[in-house]
């Protein structure tokens, strides 16, 4: 029946390493959200042009990014793209998956924060004076940035969780890579792993409150 | 001066003006009153370019408002227009709402914006809420706000939409003194309003509007003592 013994220092043993393995996991995430937002700023701009071709391409990227499976968009930027000739490290098929997956959740979460700033608040600024990037810079993005700031640390929080896919790709220095790898040498499957979860829960949850302490600074009204 | 001449427009199928001709001279105050869709908050916007026209012209001091050559940018900063909604920036404190434009439009340094803000906040009352952001106002001192940001801008001409028409009736005094106190100032402004003993008391002219034309126009013990129009006379028969 229940014959595993707990064997925790070898776990306790591995934590410098799995801690290194956080810095890769964390960097992985910092990383792919720089390149999401940035990504996600091109895409509402492009379904904002009014250009239809530019629209449909960033609205079937924000579809696909939304509606297949994370692990299917690591796949095909380690795998899929290999058809082409294109051969990606387990790095960094992995950091385009997860943002190419941010991306999309962020040019959607972008849009309805656009959305929701009424038209008036750039009437307000145009009647002022300003020219319509003046009012968008002054009025609308600040206001913007407020209501996509809660929803963007979640992505955050996901983008950390989604690094853990990077095993199925081959990816072995990362927090799962690493403790996978320990796990393969030792079988003390259960203590490592719970230990790595502790570790990702730890991660997740400071940036949570680091986010939340951020806003709160930032946005006083 | 402010010359309207023979300005149409249309929204659509919908012709909301229909050929207005009307002039308002430095230091007058024209109120303007008719029923929803006369087209008297359409020719406000379109009095400093926000909405495009059909055709006609507008002239603010000889300049062609709708002329492709006109900087609008520039244009406005001689035309402040206060709306009906209040249009408080919700994320910039009431003093930083009213010192924007000066700083980022008129290039001045911080502290010349923020007297200047000082000043225009004072003088409607605001004196004591500068810090504060606006969702802590009342609906009354958000729209005293709107006109003081407008007034920082040092304008020429104030345009005003019909800004008591959003407020609870216990507020609409307060906004219409200050629109009393910018008149005596001497301030040149055009009223769209539903305020009819404030029409009768500030303006120098009271127009009407209905269905796009400008019915009537005269001065207030005129416009208000013998209507000529059927329409007015039916209009104020209703608002009495």
């Amino acid at each position: 029946m229940f014959n595993y013994t707990f064997r925790w220092n070898q776990a306790f043993n591995a934590l410098p390493r799995l801690l290194e393995g956080a810095l890769v996991t964390l960097e992985i995430a910092l990383l792919s959200m720089l390149i999401g937002i940035v990504i996600a700023i091109l895409l509402t701009g492009c379904r904002l042009s009014g250009n239809r071709v530019l629209s449909a391409i960033a609205r079937t990227w924000v579809e696909v990014a939304r509606n297949t499976p994370a692990l299917f968009q690591i796949y095909m930027a380690h795998f899929g793209l290999g058809a082409f000739g294109i051969h990606l490290s387990p790095y960094t098929s992995l950091l385009a998956g997860i943002a190419f997956n941010n991306a999309g959740y962020l040019a959607e979460n972008f849009r309805g924060a656009l959305k929701a700033i009424p038209d008036t608040q750039t009437r307000a600024g145009r009647s002022l004076g300003m020219p319509p990037i003046q009012a968008f810079r002054l009025i609308v993005m600040p206001q913007m940035l407020r209501i996509a700031f809660l929803p963007a640390t979640n992505q955050m929080v996901w983008a950390i969780l989604m690094t853990s896919l990077g095993v199925t790709v081959g990816m072995n220095t990362d927090l799962a890579g690493i403790t996978q790898e320990l796990n393969a040498r030792s079988f003390r499957t259960f203590e490592f792993f719970a230990m790595a979860a502790v570790i990702y829960y730890l991660i997740a949850k400071a940036v949570t409150l680091a986010a939340r302490a951020l806003a709160w600074r930032m946005f006083r009204y | 001066m402010i010359e309207i001449q023979n300005v149409r427009k249309s929204f659509g199928q919908l012709e909301v003006l229909k050929g207005i001709d009307l002039t308002v001279n430095k230091g007058e105050v024209l109120t303007v009153i008719g029923g929803s869709g006369s087209g008297k908050s359409t020719l406000l916007t379109c009095i400093n370019g926000l909405e495009p026209i059909d055709s006609g012209r507008i002239l603010i001091d000889g300049t062609e408002v709708h002329a492709k050559s006109t900087d609008l940018n520039k244009l406005r900063r001689k035309v402040g227009i206060v709306f009906q909604q209040w249009n408080a920036f919700p994320h910039l404190t009431v003093v930083e709402n009213v010192m924007l434009a000066p700083r980022k439009v008129l290039g001045l340094p911080k502290a010349e914006a923020r007297a200047i803000a000082v000043k225009q906040l004072s003088h409607v009352g605001l004196g004591e809420k500068l810090d504060v952001y606006p969702s802590r106002l009342s609906g009354g001192q958000q729209q005293r706000m709107a006109i003081a940001r407008a007034l920082a801008m040092s304008p020429d001409y104030m345009l005003f939409d019909e800004v008591t028409s959003a407020l609870d009736p216990q507020l609409v005094g307060e906004v219409l003194d200050t629109l009393r106190m910018l008149a005596r100032e001497g301030m040149t402004m055009i009223c769209v309003t539903h305020e009819m003993k404030f029409a009768r008391e500030v303006s120098d002219r009271v127009a009407f509007f209905h269905q796009g034309v400008m019915m009537e126009i005269a001065p207030p013990a005129e416009f208000f003592g013998n209507p000529r129009a059927p329409e007015l006379q039916k209009f104020l028969s209703a608002t009495h």
